[in-house]
């Protein structure tokens, strides 16, 4: 166990320096920089400025600067914002779309797996056709379009919740349920293939045969041997969904993460585009490596130790 | 003898796209107490669907089970599911064919041992446990109380049918349903879980059905063989009388195919050539004149019915044996 551990965080800060690099050398290519603007600015301030980030050193000193920096945690002032750290921006973005992320990831399992039960158990029946159908809808139908469809009919028409903005409790409701849409028809399309199949194993006739009820034999025996492609995409899933949603966001006025990236890229921000990629990616590996314990506490033949890098 | 199951005209049909699988088509049988039966048959004659409806657990729909299956003087197939739940795993027990698939992956054996004793005997989770470690005890498996903790994935093969037994006789069944339980298996292993099932049967008078599709096993441990061909018994009786004296040409074609030892090299083994028939639409007459070498005008548009022929017990259904046909034992049986 200590030994699978360390092996994935070693395997995390090989990948972590990989991304960071790439990363920075990327963005050194794009063309551009942070000081430009539809507006010429003079040569000497602009090299002042340039001074200032230490843009006018040679391209190797910047790097090796960028990842000292980095190994002692410091992801350095934002270069578009006055006396802000990256960090800081980070930090109060992340915090609503975490919560917000925790919301949508609770309704998407939970709404998911239910409806791909449904699904199943009712297999070629009305409501597995009808529970497919609405999943469909939910996989094809972009996630702006339900934004606005929610802002018009909850929010403009029906009056029950605030357009936009994260002030109230029930502020939270809309954006949850546009966030969660995708990944919850996504699960219950999963749940229910994987219920299908796993309902015509043999062991699920040998705990009809031992006369173990309809309700046992669903959740002891199937479902849990169903869950694992579930939880394969709920990783990665959760990861995509607390690092917050461009258009989720933009479209309910929320200061989340999503929408300083899109705007760090557009700015040449090149220090929060640094920052949050890695942010990101760190996220994501720790999502990954949650999901590999999930795993070997569902399927006993996972064992952690034998476990090849994913 | 006392009778634990008596089978009367069952008949299972499977409602598929192209019409109707007619899989078992009137089926007879009985099975006394303590005694092994062993249906046999070819692949898709109707042995599996059987024997998996003496419990109910052909899926219904598409399947369409009716006629008659009485179990210790009861009707299963008027049973509510809850009634039936406490006939499976308590009363009657089941092993499949496949170790490998038939044990949940995501549970303990123990676990999958006990939760039947759990719910048919009320045992307490500890009692059901050392329950489980007897029956691994009984069932051959080394270091019980160990593997008790252990998963499926862990036990090989044999061992892990050796669980199957475990699981299928852990409430004390009064019959135990074997489909095919060493098909799956390796030489060697087949005679070992045999004798497990034989030795416990001893140990608990259960009775067995044996479904099975070799015949050297059936030789050892049936006391009865029923031959299913179509969906049809087609032959049954004594094991010895089968094996001595079969009236059927398909149970002679059963025992030709078999390789014996004092075989010689060149000599062919002798198959059954054809495939059984379309049970979407199944021959008006006998169902095996088709492959049959020894058909008559009189097979093809009537269906013999299954009559008493010499030897206590012992049925054929076959035209054959009509007064009217020649005797068997003479070349030829072309002329009706």
């Amino acid at each position: 166990m200590i030994r699978f551990l360390l092996k994935k965080l070693f395997y995390m800060v090989v990948s972590l320096f990989v991304l960071a690099s790439a990363t920075f050398f990327l963005m050194k290519i794009i063309p551009g920089n942070p000081f430009m603007s539809e507006k010429e600015i003079p040569k000497a301030i602009r090299a002042m400025l340039e001074a200032k980030y230490g843009l006018d050193k040679p391209l190797w000193s910047q790097y090796l600067t960028y990842l000292n920096n980095l190994i002692h945690l410091d992801l350095g002032m934002s270069m578009k914002q006055q006396y802000t750290t990256v960090s800081s921006i980070i930090g109060t973005g992340f915090l609503y779309s975490l919560q917000l992320g925790i919301f949508a990831i609770i309704l998407s399992v939970t709404a998911g797996i239910v409806l791909g039960i449904i699904a199943a158990l009712n297999h070629r029946k009305f409501l597995d056709t009808f529970t497919i159908f609405i999943a469909v809808l939910g996989v094809s139908i972009p996630n702006f379009v339900v934004a606005s469809g929610l802002q018009y009919f909850l929010g403009v028409k029906l009056r029950w919740f605030d357009v936009a903005g994260l002030n109230d409790p029930t502020d939270y409701v809309m954006p949850t349920i546009a966030l969660a849409v995708l990944p919850a028809a996504f699960i219950a399309r999963l749940t229910r293939s994987s219920m299908l199949e796993v309902l015509t194993a043999d062991y699920i006739k040998t705990a009809r045969a031992k006369g173990m009820s309809g309700r046992i034999i669903l959740y002891r025996h199937a479902l849990r041997n169903a869950i694992l492609p579930v939880v394969t995409y709920i990783g990665p899933m959760t990861a995509n969904i607390i690092t917050g949603s461009v258009i989720v966001e933009q479209i309910f006025g929320i200061g989340g993460l999503g929408k300083f990236f899109v705007n760090s890229i557009t700015n040449r921000d090149y220090t929060l585009i640094m920052g949050l990629t890695l942010f990101y990616a760190v996220i994501l590996m720790l999502a990954r490596f949650l999901t590999d314990i999930a795993y070997a506490f569902i399927d006993p033949r996972i064992k952690l130790s034998s476990r090849k890098e994913g | 003898m006392e009778r634990i199951l008596e089978v009367k005209d069952l008949r299972v049909n499977f409602k598929v796209r192209g019409g109707i699988v007619q899989a078992v088509r009137g089926v007879n049988f009985h099975v006394n107490k303590g005694e092994t039966v062993a249906i046999v048959g070819e692949s898709g004659c109707g042995k599996s669907v059987t024997a998996q409806s003496l419990m109910r657990l052909v899926p219904s729909p598409p399947a369409v089970t009716t006629g008659s299956i009485l179990f210790k003087g009861e009707e299963v197939l008027t049973k509510s599911l809850r009634q039936m739940e406490n006939v499976r795993g308590k009363e009657m027990g089941m092993i499949f064919q496949d170790p490998m698939t038939s044990l949940n992956p995501t549970l303990t054996i123990g676990k999958q041992i006990t939760e039947g004793l759990v719910k048919h005997q009320g045992m307490s989770a500890a009692a059901a446990k050392q329950r489980a470690i007897e029956m691994l005890k009984l069932v051959g498996i080394p270091n019980p109380e160990s593997r008790v903790n252990q998963y499926p994935h862990e036990f090989s093969g044999g061992m892990r049918q050796r669980g199957m037994i475990a699981i299928a006789l852990a409430c004390n069944p009064s019959l135990l349903i074997a489909d095919e339980p060493t098909t799956a298996l390796d030489v060697t292993v087949q005679a070992q879980i045999m004798n497990v099932m034989k030795d416990l049967q001893v140990k608990f008078g259960t009775s067995i059905i044996l479904i099975t599709h070799d015949l050297g096993v059936v030789a050892d441990v049936a006391d009865r063989v029923i031959v299913m061909y179509a969906g049809k018994v087609v032959e049954s009786g004594k094991t010895r009388d089968i094996f001595k004296n079969p009236k059927h040409p398909y149970t002679r074609g059963l025992l030709e195919s078999v390789p014996r030892l004092d075989q010689k090299k060149d000599e062919p083994l002798i198959p059954i050539y054809g495939t059984p028939p379309d049970l979407i639409k199944p021959p008006a007459g006998c169902a095996f004149a088709a492959r049959c070498k020894e058909a008559m005008r009189v097979c093809l548009p009537n269906d013999p019915a299954l009559v008493s022929v010499e030897g206590e017990d012992h049925r054929a259904a076959c035209w054959l044996n009509h007064e009217l046909a020649h005797p068997i034992s003479s070349e030829g049986g072309e002329s009706a």
